[in-house]
């Protein structure tokens, strides 16, 4: 459905994406993940034609990338990064004009505007002016919006960055409908709950280049130990150097907090015995685990 | 006939844009239409009882064609600035038609077309106060409507090249102050250009205005005027280069 290969852009003298390559099957849901500025959304805007590559090539639903983006795009849904819904309409007007925009018969786009505000869950909000809409009603509405010309394949750029939890999970259940159907979906998140949740595969991306590309299980089982102690308290620097060093396959101390990934925590475990006052928790290794091994823990601005 | 189609793209921004002016038809209305009617009538009649004859017309006759110009260009420049930077920049909207099958082509040309019919829209109310006023009694007088068309078409080209470098709305101010104002003035809309310094007259003859009035004041009169196919050139030139200068820098900015 989508072929990437050696992919590379410059913004200046800034590589922002230096030969990334991937394939995405039909049906298939595919997350790039990476912290701000890894290069994801501008990979993104490769492959929709909005941004042009310096080299590389791009197989859109079997039209090449750049030279066809236009015809590629009538055939696909993009959800952006930025709301970008036209606040001089109301929600049903967004809806109908976007269909102009693909060139559809007025009449297929009024026939479908009533299936699209019930996916959207905003029947009852057609006639509100865009202002009057929550951040999770919009990022519905943009969703839907991108189901105007009932594409094969939807792009989303951080679908959910910035909405409260139920509001994720509302944009989580409608994503996982729209895989019901078929449809093939490729997404950038910094999210890993999200990515878990949703991707088939997942493509870690840091800056600029591919690090790492599983399923999200698969990441996790050979990326990372199993088991996750993480150790809360004023003294645990103490504990760190005397215990945690010796009895974990990777530990990290990180202000109060020690991660400590092993396989068998038992040993670990039995040396927090004699510290009650430090609060330990024990978990399952997941895919934050592995991103953050890979990417480091500094911070990306 | 796709290609019909595709080339025509343009006209669902053209589109969109009506439709909103639809909506917002009475503030529409004021802003585009009375300002240059209150100008044309105050001016007219105030100012022109105490003149003589202004280059053998009574002032109103000789202030209307300019007026029609001023209203086209006026219109035109303010619906490219501020309103289209409003769609470039704070409300997203080019970048969401973008998600689309539409390219920037498709977009610059309609909000270009759309400029310059609002400009049109202006043009043709003051030609109508005009002929209520018994101001127009040429058939020839017909061929204002094709010419205001042009002249909007080279002030929304010239004004979206502006908007695709500004960086505030801030910049438009500058533009008219600096650019429009004068322009106004040394351009035959309000007095004959012949009242200002020789050398002022010789870049006066290369603005777009100046091109506007003398072809307009001309067609409404039917009069005939030395020179109008160099006249029309420069406005189809200045439209033409405008709209391809301005599209090559919204793509750079949107890529």
């Amino acid at each position: 459905m989508l072929t990437v290969r050696e992919l590379h852009k410059k913004f200046g003298a800034l590589e922002v994406v230096r030969g990334v390559s991937f394939h995405v099957d039909a049906g298939e849901c595919y997350g790039l993940l990476g912290p701000n500025g890894a290069g994801k959304t501008t990979t993104l805007r490769c492959c929709l034609g909005l941004t042009a590559p310096d080299a590389g090539e791009i197989t859109l639903d079997s039209l090449p990338v750049p030279a066809r983006a236009r015809e590629a795009r009538a055939r696909i849904g993009v959800v952006p990064q930025f709301d970008n819904l036209d606040p001089d309409f109301t929600v049903r007007e967004n809806l109908e004009m976007f269909g102009r925009y693909f060139g559809l018969p007025r009449a297929a786009v009024a026939a479908r505007v009533p299936w699209l505000l019930d996916y959207a869950g905003l029947t009852d909000k057609a006639d509100a002016p865009i202002e009057a809409l929550s951040g999770g009603m919009k990022r519905r509405l943009t969703i839907a919006r991108a189901l105007v010309n009932d594409p094969r394949v939807l792009f989303l750029d951080e679908p959910t960055t910035g909405l409260d939890p139920q509001a994720r999970h509302l944009v989580w259940q409608r994503l996982k409908r729209l895989l019901g159907e078929g449809r093939t979906i490729i997404l950038t998140t910094h999210f890993m709950d999200e990515a878990q949740r949703l991707c088939d595969r997942v493509a870690i991306m840091d800056r600029g280049a591919f690090i790492a590309e599983a399923p999200p299980h698969v990441l996790i089982d050979r990326e990372i130990e199993p088991a996750v102690i993480e150790v809360y308290g004023d003294r645990v620097g103490a504990w760190f150097e005397a215990h945690a060093k010796r009895l974990a396959e990777r530990a990290e101390l990180t202000g109060e907090t020690a991660f400590c990934y092993c396989r068998d925590p038992e040993p670990l475990l039995a040396t927090l015995a004699a510290e009650p006052e430090l609060r330990v928790l024990r978990r399952s290794a997941n895919l934050e685990d592995v991103f953050l091994k890979l990417t480091g823990r500094d911070l990306r601005d | 006939m796709t290609s019909v189609t595709d080339t025509l793209r343009f006209r669902h921004v053209v589109f969109r844009n009506y439709r909103v002016w639809r909506k917002l038809l009475a503030a529409s209305l004021v802003g585009n239409l009375v300002d240059p009617l209150f100008w044309l009538v105050g001016l007219g009649f105030g100012l022109g009882s105490l003149l003589p004859t202004v280059s053998g017309l009574p002032y109103l006759e000789f202030l209307g064609s300019g007026m029609i110009c001023y209203g086209v260009m006026y219109s035109a420049s303010f619906e490219a600035l501020w309103s289209a930077f409003a769609r470039l920049k704070q409300q997203r909207t080019w970048e969401g038609i973008l998600h689309a099958p539409m390219t920037v082509t498709d977009i610059v040309v309609g909000e270009w077309v759309w400029a310059a019919l609002k400009g049109t829209l202006s043009g043709v109310a003051i030609f109508i106060v005009m002929a209520a006023l018994g101001l127009v009694r040429s058939p020839s007088a017909l061929w204002a409507f094709p010419l205001m068309l042009l002249t909007g078409l080279a002030f929304s080209g010239i004004a979206l090249v502006v908007t695709a470098v500004a960086k505030t709305y801030d910049h438009f101010v500058y533009y008219f102050t600096l650019f429009i104002t004068p322009m106004v003035l040394v351009s035959g809309v309000f007095f004959p250009t012949a009242q200002v310094p020789p050398a002022v007259q010789v870049i006066a003859q290369l603005l777009p205005l100046s091109h506007a009035t003398q072809l307009m004041r001309a067609i409404v009169l039917g009069q005939p005027l030395a020179g109008a196919a160099g006249h029309l050139f420069a406005l189809a030139a200045i439209a033409a280069v405008g709209v391809t200068v301005a599209r090559a820098l919204v793509a750079r900015r949107l890529r």
